[in-house]
C-alpha cells in the first residue's frame, strides 16, 4: 500500500513540470496570492481586479494579438507556502509573476523570481522591498516610504501637532508602516507620546483609547485593517477622544465608513488608491467591478487591475512579448492614463520599481469620503 | 510464512528508499521543494509521535519548537555559523525547553495538558514576533544562508533535498533504536499504564520528561531545517496552527506507529498540492478528505493497515488450524 | 480610577461575548468528551445563514428563526450523527483532530461560496450608546451581556431545577447507570448538542453586529473562548461564564498596565498557573483521573 501511494505521489509531482514556451499561444501570466489564511481578503480582492482586467483585454482582442491565460495559486498567507507556489509558477515560465501580497511573502520570493529573470509585479507596500536592489521587481501602489512622509508632513504642515499617538497592528503592514511614520515624526520633531501596538482581529479597543486619551495628544494616527479601524473609531467616540484622526487608506474607505458609521466622521488620510477618487476611470472600473462581483472593492482589487494593464502598456510599449526585456522597459516608463485607460491614472516606475502617481488627502464628511486635497504626481 | 513478510517488507523498504533518491533527481524545483517540505515536517511529526504516540502525553506545542528550532538556527547561521553547529544549538535549546514544559505533564494529564501545551505554543508565537532585538520580530529573518556540507554546496533545490532526506534517514534510525531500546519500552509503558509502569519500578518522572525532551528535540532539527530550506523565516508559520497541523498528521498517520508520521506527513503536505487543480475548493476537499478518513478509520492510516493485517492473520490462523484439525482427522 | 471603571466595563463586556461562545464547550464536553476546535466557526456560520436568508428575500425576524433552525440541523444533529457519533468511542483525539479539519471546510465553504469580505449584520439591540453615571456603555455590549447572563441561568435552571435536567446530568455524569435507571441516554445527548446549536447561532445573532460576517472571525473567538472555558473548569457551565468574563477583563488591564504586544500572553499564563495548580478550573468540580 505505501510503496504505491509513495511512487503516484512522486509521479504526480514530476508529471507537473511540463515548460512552456512562451513564443505563441496565449501569454501566460502567473498569481501567487493570500487566498486563504490571514490575507484572504486581500488576496481575493488582488485576484478580483486581475481576472476583471484580463477579461477585458481578453475581449478586446488580448495584448498584440494574442489572449491571456492567468494562473491563480494560493500562498495560505504563509512564506514557506508563498516559496513552493512561486516556485511552481516559475517552473511553467510565465511570462510575468503577479503577487503576492504580503511582504514576508515578497522578500522570500523575489530572489526567486529575479534569479529566473522573470519579472514580478506585487502588491506588498513595505519600504524595503524596492530597496534590496533588485532589478524585477515592481509595485502596483506607493511603498510606506513615499505614502508616511505625506502623512507625516500634513501632521506637521496642516494640522501643527506637536505630540501625536501611534496605533498600528501588529503585522508587517502595520509595523511597516509604523517604523516609518515614527522616523519620520522624529525627523519633524514631533513626539510620539503613545505607541500601541495592537492585534489583527481585535474587537475590544477600550485599553487602547484610554490609553490614548491618558496621552492626550495633538493628533491621533491610526494603521489598522478596515474592519479594526472601525472598531476603534467607535470606541474612539465613545470615549470622547477630540484629538484630529488620521490615518492612510485603511482608516478612510468606504468600508470603513459603511462599518463605522457616523463614527467615522472627521477621519482624516493620505490615500494613494481608492474607489471614492474624484477620477472618472476609477468610477468606472468601481461600477465594472460591482456589477461582476457584487461587492465595492478595496485599494487590492485596484492594485491586481492595474497589474495585469502594467503588463499591457509595457508589452505594447515593447511592440512584441520578450519577459527579458520587460523589466528594463517598465523602469523609467512613463504610462498615461489618456493612452491606457486600465491604467486609471497617469503613472511612472523609477529605477527602483517604485511608482509615481497622484494621491490624495481625504476627509469623512457627512458619512462620505470626500477629497480636500490632491497631491499632484511628482515627475 | 512470516520470514517471506519479513523479506517482502525489506524488499519494499529498499524500493521506496531508492525511489526517494533517484526518481527526485529529475523533479523541476517546485516538486523537489515539496518534497523537502515533506521531509522537514516528518522529523517534526516524528518528534511528537514520541511524545504522544509512544509515551502518551499530549502536545500541542511541537509547531512552537519547530519554531525555536528554526530560530535558532537562523539566527546563527545569518551570523556566520555553519549549519551543522547551528542545528545542534537548534536542537539542545529545544531539547532544554522541551524538558521544562514536561513539568506540568507530571502534575496534569490528558487534555489538560494539552491547555498547557497549547498555551505554551501561543506564548512562544508572541515571543518570536515581539523580541526583535534577537527575532526580527514580524518583518522575520531573511537570506538564510543554505550549508555546505562535506563540502558540497546545497543553495541548489536537488543537493537540499538529499540533506532533508539524509537527516529524515538519521532520524528514523535513531527514532528506530530508541523505540526498540529500554527506553521505548519505558515510554510505552507510561501511555499504558503510568502506574503499573511505576509500581514495577519504571522512573515515570524521569521518562516523562525524557518523552518531551526527545520530540521536542526532533521538532527543533525540523525547525533547523524549516530556516535555510525557505530562506526567510517570521513567526506567522509557527503560530498554533503548525502545532496543530502537527498533531493532525500523528494522528491521520496513525499514532504510536513507526511509519504513522511519514504517511501524516504526506496527507498534509502533499494531498493540498495535488488538490490545488480544484482551485478555490483545495483545502475543503482537503478537510472533507480528512474528516472522512477520521471517520472511516480514527486510529488513521496505519490503523487499517494494522486492522486488515490482524483479521488476515486470525484467517490464516483458523484456516492453518482447520488444515491441522482435519489432518488429525484422517490421521485417526 | 474612572478610566480602570472603563476598563472594567468594556473588559466584562468582551467577556460576556466569550462566556456565551465557552457555555457551549463545556455542555459538549460534559455530555459527550467532545473538544470541539470549531465552535468559533460554529457561531461565525449562522450569522451567514441568516444572511442568505435575507438575500432569499426573507424578512430579518424571519431569517432569525431559518437560522436557528438550520443551525439545528446542520451544527447540532448533523454534527452529532456524522462526526461525533461514528468517532466518539475512539477517545478524544480523533473527534478533537476532525473537529480542527471540520473548522478549516467551514471557513473555507463560507469563503467560496459567500465572501472573502467582511459583511455588516444588522442588530436586534440598538446599536447607540448610553450614558451611566458619567460611563458610557454601548447598548450592544449590554445585550450581549444580559442574555449571556441569562443564558446560563436558564441553563443551570433547567440542569438543576427540572427533570430534563436531572436526566441531563444524569446521562453526562455516568450514562452506565443512567441507562439502568431508564434515562434515554442517546436522545438526551441529542438535546446537549440541540442546546449548543441554539446557543451558538445566538451568539452569532448578537456577536455578529459587533464582530462583522466574516468567514474568519471564529478564529479569534474560538480561541478565547476555549481559553475562557478552561479557566472557568472545563466541566461547570456557570465556570464559562466566569472565565468568558475573567478573560475579557484581564485583556483589558494587561493591555492597560501590561503590554500591548503581550497583552495575550496574561491569560495564558494565568490559564498554566490556574491549570498547574487548581487543574479543576476555578469553579470546576476536580475529575476522577482514570488509570
Amino acid at each position: 500500500m505505501r510503496p504505491t501511494i509513495l511512487a503516484g505521489a512522486l509521479f504526480a509531482i514530476g508529471s507537473l513540470s511540463a515548460a512552456f514556451a512562451q513564443s505563441s499561444g496565449p501569454i501566460k501570466l502567473a498569481d501567487v496570492a493570500e487566498l486563504s489564511g490571514g490575507g484572504a481578503t486581500v488576496g481575493t480582492n488582488w485576484k478580483n481586479g486581475i481576472d476583471l482586467a484580463v477579461e477585458e483585454i481578453n475581449a478586446k482582442g488580448g495584448i498584440l494579438g494574442r489572449k491571456i491565460e492567468v494562473t491563480h495559486a494560493d500562498s495560505q498567507s504563509n512564506p514557506g507556502v508563498a516559496r513552493a507556489q512561486v516556485q511552481k509558477a516559475l517552473d511553467d515560465e510565465p511570462y510575468v509573476l503577479l503577487g503576492p501580497g504580503y511582504s514576508g511573502s515578497v522578500k522570500v520570493t523575489a530572489p526567486l523570481a529575479a534569479d529566473a529573470g522573470i519579472t514580478q509585479i506585487m502588491g506588498g507596500e513595505a519600504a524595503e522591498l524596492t530597496q534590496m536592489g533588485d532589478k524585477f521587481l515592481f509595485r502596483t501602489s506607493f511603498g510606506q516610504q513615499s505614502s508616511m512622509p505625506k502623512v507625516a508632513k500634513y501632521i506637521n504642515d496642516e494640522l501643527k501637532a506637536r505630540s501625536v499617538a501611534v496605533v498600528w497592528v501588529n503585522n508587517d503592514f502595520g509595523r511597516g508602516g509604523r517604523d516609518v511614520i515614527v522616523k519620520e515624526f522624529g525627523r519633524l520633531g514631533i513626539t510620539v507620546v503613545a505607541d500601541q501596538s495592537t492585534e489583527a482581529g481585535q474587537s475590544d479597543f477600550a485599553a487602547d483609547v484610554s490609553k490614548i486619551k491618558a496621552a492626550s495628544p495633538d493628533a491621533v494616527f491610526i494603521y489598522l485593517n478596515e474592519e479594526e479601524s472601525a472598531r476603534i473609531l467607535k470606541e474612539i467616540k465613545r470615549q470622547g477622544v477630540t484629538a484630529p484622526l488620521i490615518g492612510e487608506t485603511t482608516l478612510v474607505g468606504q468600508k470603513v465608513i459603511e462599518l463605522a458609521g457616523g463614527a467615522a466622521n472627521g477621519a482624516r488620510g493620505h490615500v494613494g488608491l481608492t474607489t471614492d477618487a474624484p477620477v472618472d476611470l476609477i468610477k468606472q472600473f468601481r461600477d465594472k467591478f460591482v456589477k461582476k462581483y457584487n461587492y465595492v472593492p478595496d485599494h487590492n482589487g485596484i492594485k491586481g487591475y492595474l497589474a495585469v494593464y502594467m503588463v499591457k502598456a509595457t508589452t505594447d510599449k515593447m511592440g512584441k512579448v520578450d519577459p527579458k526585456a520587460f523589466a528594463d522597459t517598465l523602469h523609467g516608463l512613463t504610462i498615461k492614463a489618456t493612452e491606457e485607460p486600465g491604467m486609471l491614472m497617469d503613472v511612472t516606475f523609477d529605477e527602483h520599481g517604485d511608482i509615481d502617481r497622484q494621491g490624495f488627502l481625504v476627509e469623512v464628511v457627512d458619512g462620505k469620503q470626500v477629497v480636500t486635497q490632491v497631491l499632484p504626481k511628482l515627475h | 510464512m512470516s520470514a517471506n513478510g519479513r523479506y517482502l517488507r525489506i524488499a519494499a523498504g529498499l524500493v521506496v528508499i531508492a525511489a526517494l533518491i533517484a526518481i527526485p533527481a529529475n523533479f523541476n524545483r517546485y516538486g523537489l521543494f515539496i518534497l523537502s517540505q515533506w521531509a522537514v515536517m516528518t522529523i517534526a511529526a516524528m518528534g511528537l509521535n514520541l511524545t504522544l504516540g509512544y509515551a502518551g502525553q499530549v502536545s500541542l506545542a511541537q509547531g512552537a519548537f519547530v519554531g525555536v528550532g528554526a530560530y535558532a538556527s537562523a539566527i546563527l547561521t545569518t551570523h556566520g555559523w555553519p549549519l551543522p553547529a547551528a542545528l545542534g544549538v537548534s536542537i539542545l535549546t529545544s531539547f532544554i525547553i522541551g524538558w521544562l514544559l514536561g513539568y506540568p505533564a507530571l502534575r496534569v494529564q490528558h487534555h489538560y495538558l494539552a491547555f498547557v501545551t497549547l498555551a505554551f505554543s501561543t506564548l512562544a508565537f508572541l515571543v518570536f514576533r515581539n523580541e526583535s532585538w534577537l527575532t526580527g520580530g514580524i518583518y522575520g529573518i531573511s537570506n538564510i544562508p543554505r550549508p555546505h556540507i562535506f563540502g558540497f554546496a546545497t543553495n541548489k533545490p536537488l543537493p537540499f533535498y538529499y540533506l532533508c532526506l539524509g537527516s529524515l534517514a538519521i532520524v528514523s534510525l535513531a527514532v528506530w533504536w530508541l523505540i526498540r531500546s529500554p527506553w521505548g519500552r519505558a515510554f510505552m509503558s507510561l501511555r499504558e499504564n503510568p502506574l503499573r509502569a511505576q509500581s514495577l519500578g519504571v522512573d515515570t518522572r524521569r521518562y516523562t520528561l525524557m518523552a518531551f525532551a526527545i520530540g521536542s528535540a526532533l521538532g527543533g532539527v525540523a525547525g533547523g531545517l524549516y530556516a535555510p530550506l525557505t530562506q526567510y523565516i517570521d513567526p506567522v508559520p509557527f503560530n498554533l496552527s503548525l502545532s496543530l497541523d502537527l498533531l493532525m498528521m500523528v494522528i491521520v498517520g496513525g499514532s504510536g506507529f513507526f511509519f504513522g508520521p511519514f504517511l501524516g506527513a504526506m496527507i498534509a503536505v502533499l494531498l493540498p498540492e495535488w488538490l490545488r487543480f480544484t482551485q478555490g475548493y483545495y483545502l475543503m476537499l482537503y478537510a472533507i478528505a480528512v474528516i472522512v478518513l477520521l471517520i472511516w478509520s480514527p486510529t488513521g492510516i496505519l490503523g487499517i493497515l494494522d486492522r486488515f493485517l490482524a483479521n488476515r492473520r486470525t484467517k490464516t490462523a483458523s484456516a492453518l488450524r482447520a488444515v491441522a484439525k482435519s489432518r488429525l482427522e484422517t490421521v485417526q | 480610577m474612572a478610566s480602570l471603571l472603563d476598563l472594567l466595563v468594556a473588559g466584562l463586556a468582551t467577556g460576556a461575548i466569550y462566556a456565551l461562545v465557552a457555555v457551549g464547550f463545556t455542555l459538549l464536553w460534559q455530555t459527550s468528551q467532545t473538544i470541539n476546535f470549531a465552535q468559533g466557526e460554529f457561531v461565525m456560520l449562522p450569522a451567514f445563514l441568516m444572511l442568505a436568508a435575507m438575500h432569499a428575500g426573507a424578512p430579518f425576524w424571519l431569517a432569525i428563526v431559518i437560522g436557528i433552525l438550520l443551525s439545528m440541523i446542520l451544527l447540532g444533529l448533523a454534527f452529532k450523527m456524522l462526526l461525533v457519533d461514528p468517532m466518539l468511542r475512539h477517545g478524544v483525539l480523533p473527534l478533537a483532530i476532525a473537529t480542527m479539519a471540520l473548522a478549516i471546510g467551514m471557513k473555507e465553504a463560507v469563503k467560496q461560496f459567500f465572501s472573502a469580505e467582511a459583511s455588516p449584520f444588522p442588530s436586534i439591540v440598538p446599536t447607540n450608546d448610553i450614558s451611566v453615571f458619567g460611563h458610557v456603555i454601548s447598548l450592544q455590549s449590554l445585550g450581549v451581556f444580559v442574555v449571556a447572563i441569562l443564558a446560563v441561568m436558564g441553563l443551570t435552571a433547567l440542569l438543576n431545577r427540572t427533570s430534563l435536567g436531572h436526566q441531563m446530568q444524569a446521562a453526562a455524569q455516568n450514562p452506565t447507570v443512567a441507562r439502568i435507571i431508564g434515562v434515554p441516554v442517546e436522545r438526551m445527548i441529542l438535546l446537549t448538542f440541540l442546546i449548543n446549536a441554539v446557543l451558538v447561532a445566538l451568539a452569532s445573532l448578537l456577536i455578529t453586529p459587533i464582530y462583522l460576517a466574516k468567514f474568519s472571525s471564529g478564529e479569534v473567538l474560538g480561541q478565547a473562548a476555549f481559553i475562557a472555558a478552561i479557566v472557568g473548569g472545563f466541566n461547570q457551565v456557570r465556570g464559562a461564564i466566569a472565565g468568558g468574563l475573567l478573560i475579557g477583563v484581564l485583556d483589558n488591564l494587561s493591555a492597560a498596565y501590561v503590554s500591548t504586544q503581550y497583552r495575550a500572553a496574561v491569560p495564558l499564563i494565568f490559564l498554566i498557573v490556574i491549570i498547574l495548580f487548581r487543574p479543576q478550573g476555578l469553579l470546576g468540580r476536580s475529575e476522577e483521573r482514570t488509570v
